[in-house]
């Protein structure tokens, strides 16, 4: 039974998909976790990543459809960021402005229509397998790809400008009364955040070659998920453990999500098992905090009664 | 070194709520010089500092440091120079980030003065922050990897305070930063503050309700009354001040504003 559920192929998929979605994980481990800012443009900017580069991919230019989807990530990450610095506009509100905002411009960049396939494109897995063919090319590729923005993440985090985009979300107070602009720190960090959802739906319409308008719709949601699954599994601790916790989480995700698959979940109910992961992940910590304290205040009560003595009074 | 000329601030002008926190104050420190600040609450000391900082751009009247004119320049430049503690021992670090990131933080900050935004901290950079640290005699050197949040408000306090003077500020504001800690603690950061102040010869400024310490640290004690500086004592003369003389005049200053107030009450009488 267990071995017709594990297969090598789930698996593969599920990492390989954990992988390109644990990038937008990893923009709300900046946004979220970080900034202190729940930015929920991430699902348009999703998919305008996936349009842009399924546009570039189709007129030949794979690899620069990656670079044009971090770049389109990034110029939406600054809208938002300057609605919610220069206008004054609360973080969620400027969020679903521009998400809103991005849903036309998403259409008109796919040509006005509502999907983009690239069955017949050259893609960077094709490049890949002209070099090396395998089963195990397409995780390669999204391998190297994940692992070089974690290591620039964890880089850039630990420089000035990292150190000072982590204390904004950290104490807005001392960011004030130190050097550094928070109206900077903000803007960096949601360029930035922005940027790695726009590389992931890049890498995700060249993976299933295709771009569909509704691609990114939940998309803040699953990554939240991913998020608080690796944070609950790996802690707080040092920055690149951290991001390496935020990658597990998305892949973990992935592996519910194509096991709820295999007991034959019909495809229509997805959305709903995906919904009720992610309320178990958000709030298992939680319960397991209640547990704790549900035990700890029965066996003082337990201790309690057969002391006797304090109790004299209460009962 | 800091020269405060003339400087007035009103809030809310124009409202029921009008109050004018400032009042034309003109203050001159010379380098190497630690005031100590006296007054009751609302009597204009924070907002002082806070005018400094750049918290608030003054309304008229000019700040100069180190020959510098700061009235206009932003908060987050001025911060470059500036240290400034608070009462509040969680308003100055990041709980989250670990000692040594909030000291990576706050050394990076004040001594690559522009550009440097992608520089990180080295190794023997590292080592520095250590030997700070072990200064302090809390074992702080050892938890350097710990998040800042496990602290207890007295350590941090004294870990503000080093990252305050990581890289020595051009003045160093204290507003009352022992105020919540209890006695033992206060009196450890107190100390700290002392020798660090002493040890580089920092320009200071330092509120207190602690009439003893008013006294007794530094080399002239300021009192403010109503946005103003009314008292600014130093030299002989605070030298054989005792505590008892201070509150007599502090008394005396309070005291003319109530004869003012009568005097204002019995004018609308008639």
């Amino acid at each position: 039974m267990l071995s017709s559920v594990f297969t090598v192929s789930l698996a593969q998929s599920a990492i390989e998909l954990g992988c390109i979605y644990g990038l937008v994980a990893l923009a709300l481990f900046v946004s979220f976790s970080l900034l202190n800012i729940a930015d929920l443009s991430t699902d348009g900017c999703f998919t305008l990543g996936c349009a842009v580069c399924a546009i570039v991919t189709l007129n030949g230019h794979p690899i620069l459809g990656l670079f044009a989807a971090m770049a389109a990530g990034i110029a939406s990450g600054y809208v938002t960021a300057f609605l919610q610095t220069r206008l004054g506009i609360q973080s969620i509100l400027a969020g679903i402005i521009v998400n809103t905002g991005l849903y036309t411009i998403n259409i008109a960049v796919m040509g006005f229509a509502s999907n983009v396939n690239l069955f017949a494109s050259d893609t960077v897995f094709k490049k890949a397998e002209a070099l090396f063919d395998s089963n195990w090319t397409d995780l390669f590729v999204i391998l190297v790809i994940v692992v070089i923005v974690a290591l620039v993440l964890a880089w850039f985090l630990g420089t000035r400008l990292g150190l000072s985009i982590r204390a904004t979300g950290d104490n807005p107070f001392m960011i004030r009364a130190s050097s550094v602009s928070p109206v900077f720190t903000i803007t960096v960090g949601l360029c930035v955040a922005n940027a790695m959802t726009g590389l992931s739906g890049g890498l995700l319409a060249q993976y299933q070659k295709s771009c569909d308008i509704n691609i990114g719709t939940g998309q803040v949601t699953i990554a939240l998920a991913s998020l608080i699954i690796g944070e609950t599994l790996v802690g707080r601790g040092k920055v690149m453990k951290r991001i390496f916790g935020v990658i597990l989480g998305s892949c973990l995700y992935r592996f519910i999500v194509a096991i709820a698959l295999r007991f034959n979940v019909p495809a229509e109910c997805l959305k709903l098992v995906s919904s009720v992961i992610v309320a178990v992940a958000i709030a298992l910590p939680y319960l397991k905090q209640q547990a704790a304290f549900m035990k700890t205040k029965r066996a003082a009560l337990r201790k309690r009664k057969q002391g006797g003595g304090i109790h004299a009074g209460i009962d | 070194m800091l020269e405060l000329i003339d400087i007035s601030k009103t809030f809310n002008p124009g409202t029921v709520n009008e109050k004018k926190a400032l009042d034309h104050v003109s203050l001159k420190m010379k380098e190497g010089d630690f005031a100590t600040i006296i007054g009751s609450n609302g009597a204009g000391k924070s907002t002082m500092f806070n005018a400094i900082c750049g918290t608030f751009y003054v309304d008229e009247g000019a700040i100069i440091l180190d020959g510098k004119d700061i009235t206009y320049e932003k908060e987050h430049r001025r911060s470059k120079y500036i240290g400034h503690l608070f009462q509040d021992p969680m308003k100055g670090t990041a709980p989250h980030m670990s000692i040594e990131e909030n000291l990576a933080l706050a050394y990076l900050r004040a001594s690559n003065a522009k550009g440097r935004i992608f520089s990180r901290i080295s190794k023997k950079e590292k080592e520095m922050f250590r030997e700070k640290l072990s200064l302090l005699d809390m074992g702080l050197e050892d938890r350097m990897k710990n998040p800042v949040g496990l602290l207890s408000g007295g350590q941090r306090q004294a870990l503000t305070l080093l990252m305050a003077t990581v890289v020595t500020p051009k003045i160093l504001l204290l507003d009352e930063h022992t105020a919540a800690l209890d006695p033992g603690t206060a009196e450890k950061v107190l100390n700290l503050t002392k020798t660090i102040v002493k040890e580089r010869n920092i320009t200071c400024l330092m509120i207190t309700h602690n009439m003893q310490s008013a006294l007794e640290l530094g080399n002239r004690t300021l009192m403010m009354d109503s946005g103003s500086i009314i008292l600014d004592i130093q030299g002989k003369e605070r030298e054989t001040m005792t505590v008892d003389d201070i509150l007599e005049k502090f008394k005396e200053g309070v005291g003319k504003r109530f004869d003012n107030d009568r005097i204002l009450l019995s004018n609308a009488e008639k």
